[in-house]
């Protein structure tokens, strides 16, 4: 690792607090359940771009992090945001091969796997409704997938991550 | 860990300002942008406003100092109207499932668990997580709260439980003879230890009496404004109940 790679660290983790920034801003009520799971798509991009660099660690710190944000039980998001790190570590090979439109499929599915987790072990703490929109997010992460693909590697170039 | 908790939360604290900027932002520019005829009319409305709440305060003295001695005449406690303190909200948890805001203060300026958040229109919910410099408050609509509360007409007691739907809250296992109309103001009953005698939570809404069921089924709309506050007050109130709760056990 040379110096340039250090610093880099610091740019992967500013578009994580960008992302986390994007997932407190208050919506208006129509949208409240459509809110794409912004630092979930940050991290599948960054572990399936550079797998040596951000991994099952990384994630749950992150994830910690986003739980005192977010006020939930310490380790809710670690353990959810680990798991997709982890999955995304097996599939990162196959995912860039795939076009972004079947990439978005491939979010749609992890991005469901971690709302379901999430909400599964909010429900043990009593914090939940009966309603089953919580997974709306995970279509509308896929739809956004493809542009912040792009925005991202735009970033990754302009800074020559590695 | 609740420490340990606070000090993380130090860390994101600079992130919920940031959340907050764009909200702040558009606070201000309406400020700025607004033009003379619509503050000459916001001010005469504030006028006839104050001249109403004034002439009711001039009743209150008196009632207050007749409450007094009729309190004494029954040798009850006195009640103490409790401090309170303007907080300003800077963020909403974006959970839908959550009904929680966060508010610009926090352990450093005294802002204690439990402590009971209020606005204009009533109760809005209890301080439940605090870091140093920010604080959660769960509103009384979280599927989590629960609000001892009084008919304000009549005495009648029970529990205003939240259902984790905005603007709605039950009363649970009330037996269908209770006297509890429509319209009623439901009033805090203090019972809790939590919040203090006599501050308005809800109205009910509906009343449904099923034959099929053994309770009333009561809904009520809190009267507070949850969706829409900025400014909100924190009382300083511990009751002797939460007082004895903190302490730790005797020998």
């Amino acid at each position: 690792m040379n110096e340039e790679s250090r610093g880099g660290g610091m740019i992967i983790f500013a578009t994580f607090m960008v992302g986390m920034v994007l997932s407190q801003m208050p919506l208006p009520d129509l949208l409240v359940w459509a809110r794409p799971e912004w630092v979930v798509l940050i991290l599948i991009y960054w572990v399936m771009a550079l797998p040596h660099r951000v991994g099952m660690g990384s994630a749950f710190l992150i994830g910690v992090l986003l739980d005192v944000v977010r006020g939930s039980v310490l380790g809710l998001s670690a353990l959810s945001l680990t798991l997709i790190a982890f999955l995304v570590l097996l599939l990162y090979k196959r995912l860039r091969m795939f076009p972004l439109w079947q990439q978005s499929f491939m979010v749609l599915v992890l991005v469901g796997i971690n709302q379901l987790l999430f909400h599964w072990m909010q429900g043990i703490t009593g914090t939940t409704g009966s309603s089953l929109l919580f997974l709306l997010p995970s279509v509308v992460s896929a739809l956004v997938w493809p542009w912040l693909f792009l925005l991202l590697r735009a970033v990754r170039h302009t800074f020559y991550l590695s | 860990m609740k420490e340990g908790r606070a000090w993380l939360s130090l860390v994101v604290t600079p992130l919920q300002w940031v959340v907050d900027i764009p909200a702040r932002v558009a606070d201000s520019l309406s400020g700025v942008v607004v033009d003379r005829a619509s503050l000459v009319r916001e001010n005469e409305a504030l006028k006839s406003e104050a001249l109403v709440l004034e002439r009711k305060v001039q009743q209150m003295a008196a009632l207050t100092a007749e409450n007094i001695r009729l309190r004494e005449l029954l040798a009850a406690d006195a009640r103490l109207d409790p401090e309170t303190r303007m907080v300003e909200l800077i963020g909403v948890n974006p959970d839908p499932f959550q009904h929680q805001v966060i508010l610009n203060q926090g352990i450093e300026d005294g802002v204690f668990v439990g402590q009971p958040v209020l606005d204009a229109g009533g109760v809005m919910g209890q301080v439940v997580n605090l870091s140093h410099y920010t604080s959660r408050v769960m509103l009384i609509t979280d599927a989590r709260s629960a609000v001892p509360v009084e008919v304000n007409r009549n005495g009648f007691r029970g529990i205003a439980l939240g259902k984790g739907v905005l603007g709605e809250l039950e009363l649970e296992h009330i037996p269908d003879t209770a006297d509890i109309r429509q319209g009623d103001l439901l009033v805090t009953s203090g019972l809790g230890g939590r919040f203090p005698r006599g501050y308005p939570v809800a109205r009910v809404t509906e009343v449904v009496r099923d034959p099929g069921r053994p309770f009333k089924l009561i809904k009520a709309e809190p009267t507070a404004r949850l969706d829409r506050s900025r400014y909100l007050l924190l009382v300083e109130y511990r009751s002797e109940l939460s007082r004895v709760l903190a302490e730790p056990p005797h020998e």
